[in-house]
Formats: structure tokens, C-alpha cells, sequence
């Protein structure tokens, strides 16, 4: 009685969710008619979506520059690979490190190899949270370099589904 | 615009979840001890000012599709127009300007990494500049709320 959505019937769902719920009463009832479903088959859908881990979460996603948070810098540095799992942990569980991931190294023109986003109010104070960071975990002998944002072109939600659509929300 | 308590309650208790029932925003409201218009009065509002992007959920690249951080190196004077030239990509949702040689760094997304290394390439001969292609080998956070409270 509630059967699975199709297939087709499930990429338009992914499609409309990347542009956001509805701000209505029984958001899910309306993309539901949208994709000619029942609103506990779309209900049904994303907790399995979620379950399965497809989604970081689901909730408001906000502005950081219109909340304030306008010192946005990129932590990099070039850890030895033999480190870098550890280091990349510790890191992550720092508190005002809101991303830490590891990538690939390009050398010649690129060297480093973890990346942590750390967002703030004001420029000064992430810096000096950054060094006070560094020195906590002995790593301020490492290269590292900050590069803070200047200009916000374009943000948005991932668009993962072709075609993908312009962009309404950045 | 943060001024507003019910605002900053909302972004505070919800970024990083939120119930997933029929009525989510009556469920939020009761959450709060406010009214489910209220609510959505004043999401409306955070939506039309432009600190809230949209509710739902956030993809995780690597279950979504494919993904990649890259980055060049442009000239100064010709920032602007390269940085115009990179957001026109729909699978482009991050494009900033950084301080550092690799001056202009986007994020982007699509079905799978062929997309991503055709666009990659369209850029390199379109700018006459090579991207750094760098995607996620390992991820140890990812958490893209704010709270809004003790933050330098």
C-alpha cells in the first residue's frame, strides 16, 4: 500500500531536494504531487536516502557570510603521508575546524596534502586561533599556509543530478 | 538579522537536523514553544534577507555523484572575468577568490568524475590556465553549521 517511487519517479524527488523543501505546511505533500506520489511514499524515500547515508543532514542550511561569519580561511598543509590519518583526526576534532579532509598533492605546484575550513568573525582572531591550534598539536614546524576568502562569487547547493539546473539559492 | 531570537533559535537547534515528518515545521514549532506560522514566518523572511539558502538536506558528494576542489592561478586583472567564466557551470557551487598564487577556488559537482575532468579541460582551454584538480581522498569532519554563540 505504500510502494517504493520509481525510478523516474525518484530522481525528480533528488532533483527538487536540491533546491530545498517548500516552506509550506506539508512540505512533502507538495513534492509529492509534484512527482504524482503520496506524501508517505516521499517521507518514506528520504529516511531511506538517509539511512543509506546519501545526505551530510538535512536541516536549515544558512549563510555563514549573512550570519557574520565573514573571515572564511582555508587551513593547508603538507603533512608526511605516514602522519596524515592522525594528524587529519586530531584536527577534525578541534573545535572551530568546521571541514578537515585530505587530498592529493600536485607538485610541483601544489605541496600540501590536509585541509581544514575554519570560519570566524573577525580576520585577526582566526589567525591567532590557528597558531594557538598549530602549537597545541606540535604542528607549527609543518609548511602550512591560510588562505582567507576576498570575493564570494557563487554558493549554492551541489547540483548531482543531469541536467543540472541554475543555481537559486547563491 | 540574528537579532531575532526565534531566528537564531531556529538556525541554532536545526542546522544540523531536523525532524523528518509530515509536518516538520509544526514539529520545530512545538520544539521551540512557538507557533508553526511563526515559524515559517520567519523562515521566509531569513530566506528573503538571504542568510537562509534553502531547508533540506545536504548531499554527500560522494554518495551523490562526484566531486573535486579546484583552483587557479589567475592573473589579477583578469580575476573578474574568469571567475564570471567558472560560476556560469550549474555543477559549480562554491567559486571564491583566496589570497595566494592559486587565486580563484571552486567546488564542483556532477554525476560522476568523466563530467568533472570534461569541464576541467573546457576551462584549460578556454582560460589558457590548468586547474589543480584536488579531490577528497579522506574526509575527518564535515560540519557546516555555525553556532552562534562563542565563535571567534
Amino acid at each position: 500500500m505504500n510502494k517504493p517511487l520509481s525510478e523516474q519517479q525518484s530522481l525528480a524527488l533528488r532533483r527538487l531536494l536540491e533546491s530545498g523543501l517548500p516552506l509550506a505546511s506539508r512540505p512533502f505533500q507538495a513534492l509529492a504531487e509534484q512527482i504524482d506520489a503520496g506524501e508517505r511514499q516521499v517521507l518514506e524515500q528520504i529516511r531511506q536516502w538517509q539511512g543509506q547515508g546519501l545526505f551530510r543532514r538535512v536541516g536549515l542550511v544558512v549563510n555563514h557570510r549573512a550570519l557574520g561569519f565573514a573571515a572564511n580561511a582555508m587551513l593547508v598543509l603538507d603533512v608526511p603521508d605516514a602522519l596524515v590519518d592522525e594528524v587529519g583526526r586530531r584536527l577534525g576534532k578541534a573545535p572551530g575546524i568546521n571541514l578537515c579532509y585530505q587530498r592529493p598533492r600536485r607538485l610541483p605546484q601544489w605541496q600540501y596534502n590536509l585541509f581544514c575550513m575554519i570560519h570566524g568573525r573577525q580576520r585577526e582572531r582566526v589567525e591567532a586561533q590557528v597558531q594557538a591550534l598549530l602549537a597545541e598539536h606540535l604542528l607549527d614546524d609543518l609548511p602550512h599556509q591560510l588562505l582567507f576568502s576576498t570575493q564570494l562569487f557563487k554558493q549554492c547547493g551541489g547540483r548531482f543530478t543531469a541536467p543540472a539546473g541554475a543555481c537559486i539559492d547563491g | 538579522m540574528t537579532g531575532n531570537s526565534l531566528a537564531r533559535r531556529l538556525i541554532d537547534r536545526f542546522q544540523h537536523g531536523m525532524p523528518l515528518c509530515a509536518e516538520p515545521y509544526r514539529a520545530m514549532a512545538d520544539a521551540l514553544g512557538c507557533s508553526e506560522a511563526q515559524v515559517l514566518d520567519c523562515l521566509q523572511h531569513l530566506q528573503v534577507a538571504g542568510t537562509l539558502y534553502r531547508v533540506g538536506p545536504v548531499f554527500e558528494h560522494s554518495r551523490a555523484g562526484a566531486s573535486t576542489l579546484a583552483a587557479l592561478a589567475v592573473p589579477e586583472d583578469r580575476l573578474q572575468q574568469v571567475a564570471a567564466r567558472v560560476s556560469q557551470y550549474p555543477e559549480v557551487n562554491h567559486n571564491y577568490a583566496r589570497e595566494h598564487r592559486y587565486n580563484l577556488w571552486f567546488v564542483l559537482t556532477g554525476p560522476d568524475r568523466a563530467h568533472l575532468e570534461n569541464i576541467l579541460r573546457e576551462l584549460e582551454s578556454d582560460t589558457g590556465l590548468t586547474p589543480l584538480d584536488l579531490p577528497m581522498l579522506t574526509a575527518y569532519r564535515i560540519n557546516l553549521g555555525f553556532a552562534l554563540e562563542a565563535t571567534p
